[in-house]
């Protein structure tokens, strides 16, 4: 080799503690800095818009993998919703006859189990986004915060497809197209932000104790069942007025609730504001807020942690 | 260059470096309840005894590179060797000590970034922007990455998806996505031998291409003969512990007598 290079001589060379002076202060001397340290919150903030590219190219790609070696392939983006509404439809529905009183209860039905999927699977898929990714946390540099974003946003993707066969059972049963549709968008924006936050505290939850993802889908179910997913928490609510006043607001401020209720009262012409808790977009955007801000600041907190085994 | 001989730049300063490894579910507590019961309720007492495995896979480790360096990292299997290059890497975080870098060194390789179930192309996409490139920088190098992995030489292979592959095809294609980028501190583990006799040629080409452009290089390789090819001093590990440090003939010459015979090279 041409080059003219240090080469330490043998006997300082085979006992390593015999550095040339205190490592610490010969890093500080040349400008070193630690390596795998946890960057400040506005520089972790930047790092993370840096790769927003790969975020959503992880996504799409995560989306896309799902079903190719299936023979239907994308097709099931949108028969996995509908299937799935067509179960709860069978069972709340037809057998425990819990549209009783719901009007237009197959939209109803229908819009509360995508809405409440795109929580559930966000959350879910948050669970294991850094323990079941540690393949790539171990080889690759970036900001860790990616990982649960870009799970969650391919919930979001994937619930797209879901609205889009949405619209079309909306339709059929004649719930016509209104300019409230357009509501949609931000509940769905902020219901996303809610979902990303979350799935990042899932995420740190997760990547130091893997069991978090046996415990998950019994909390989901649990939240499902007293979300409003089947049934109107308005008319239960107003069927039983001796509730204690906790269990009442518990109810109402749930932020999985309002969730789905507004996506109802932006789509379904039937779905009244009068059946929203008071306040319900101060709550979505409350909720979002604290969900999306905490939870990136929950993240970041451990960042450097993660990828320990 | 006097003034490099003079004051020597360093690039990755280790101090003391101990890595550990915790693995859950293993050992004489395996698989029983009350063991990982009793690992909850005694806290990290109880982890040696119950199920928790620590393995101590790199032990007090120092040393101090400097910029023009190339070296090698040699060392029997299991001896730590690619997880000191992963915790210098900031991606295995240190038990206990400090490693001091300068920038963000980088392991050559992206294979967990890809995913078999898509087109090489996206790949090519997914796993250049996963390394850090802008999507315009991956759009650039697309044709050169193509036409460096020669996956395209047979027909049209880059749209079919990777699982479709040979498995000497997806690591041409792998390696020539994880080539595409320059980095200051590079770290090559094991990545010389892939693929056919031709395109290993190409790869050391671009690995000395690569060397060039960064600073430090750091390689790990069983091949005693890359190692005296590329680099000019050695770290030997063994079981964890940094067993030499030298000029890559003296400590070849002990790591051959230590393995019996002169290795593979």
């Amino acid at each position: 080799m041409s080059q003219v290079l240090h080469t330490p001589p043998p006997a300082s060379a085979q006992t390593p503690a015999a550095l040339p002076d205190d490592p610490a202060a010969l890093a500080a001397r040349h400008g070193l800095t630690i390596s795998g340290a946890r960057p400040s919150l506005p520089a972790y903030v930047r790092q993370l818009w840096a790769r927003r590219h790969f975020i959503t190219a992880f996504a799409t790609a995560k989306l896309t993998a799902q079903y190719s070696q299936a023979k239907l392939g994308q097709v099931w983006q949108v028969a996995t919703p509908l299937l799935n509404a067509a179960v709860y439809y069978f069972v709340f529905g037809v057998l425990m006859g819990t549209s009783r009183g719901v009007p237009d209860y197959v939209p109803f039905l229908v819009t509360g189990v995508f809405v409440w999927t795109f929580t559930q699977s966000s959350i879910m898929a948050g669970t294991r986004a850094i323990s079941g990714s540690l393949g790539l946390v171990r080889a690759l540099h970036f900001p860790r915060a990616a990982l649960p974003v870009s799970y969650a946003l391919q919930q979001l993707q994937q619930l797209l497809f879901s609205m889009a066969a949405l619209i079309v059972i909306l339709l059929c049963f004649g719930v016509p197209v209104s300019a409230s549709w357009l509501l949609a968008a931000p509940a769905l924006a902020l219901q996303f932000t809610f979902n990303a936050g979350v799935a990042m505290i899932v995420a740190r939850l997760g990547a130091k104790t893997p069991d978090i993802a046996q415990l998950m889908p019994f909390v989901l179910r649990t939240w499902m069942y007293v979300s409003g997913v089947m049934w109107s928490i308005d008319r239960v609510l107003s069927a039983h007025q001796d509730m204690p006043h906790a269990v009442l607001v518990a109810l109402e401020c749930n932020p999985a609730a309002v969730y789905i209720d507004l996506m109802r009262f932006a789509l379904i012409d039937t779905f009244h504001a009068s059946q929203l808790p008071h306040h319900v977009w101060a709550l979505a955007v409350g909720w979002a807020l604290l969900a999306g801000i905490g939870g990136f600041i929950y993240f970041w907190k451990a960042e450097e942690t993660y990828g320990r085994g | 260059m006097a003034e490099t001989r003079n004051e020597l730049v360093p690039t990755v300063v280790a101090d003391r470096v101990d890595i550990v490894y915790r693995v859950n579910g293993t050992g004489a507590g395996r698989g029983s309840a009350t063991a990982a019961l009793n690992r909850i309720l005694r806290g990290k007492k109880a982890e040696q005894a119950a199920g928790v495995r620590k393995v101590h896979a790199v032990k007090g480790v120092s040393f101090t590179a400097y910029r023009g360096e190339a070296i090698g990292l040699i060392g029997t299997n299991g001896s730590g060797k690619s997880t000191l290059l992963k915790a210098v890497a900031g991606l295995l975080p240190v038990e206990r000590g400090r490693i001091y870098t300068d920038g963000q060194p980088s392991l050559l390789g992206v294979n967990a970034a890809l995913m078999n179930d898509l087109t090489g192309e996206r790949n090519v996409y997914l796993g250049g922007l996963a390394m850090g490139m802008s999507r315009e920088q991956v759009r650039d190098r697309y044709q050169e990455i193509v036409d460096f992995s020669g996956i395209n030489e047979k027909g049209d292979f880059i749209t079919l998806p990777m699982r479709t592959y040979s498995s000497g095809m997806a690591a041409r294609l792998r390696f020539s996505i994880a080539a595409a980028k320059d980095h200051d501190v590079l770290m090559i583990d094991e990545a010389l031998a892939t693929g056919d006799r031709s395109f290993q040629k190409r790869s050391e080409a671009r690995i000395r291409e690569l060397r060039k452009h960064a600073g430090t290089v750091f390689l790990v390789s069983h091949n005693n003969k890359s190692i005296r090819d590329t680099c000019d001093r050695v770290l030997w590990l063994e079981r964890g512990e940094l067993r030499l440090d030298g000029g890559t003939e003296d400590v070849l010459k002990e790591y051959e007598k230590f393995t019996g015979g002169g290795g593979k090279g």
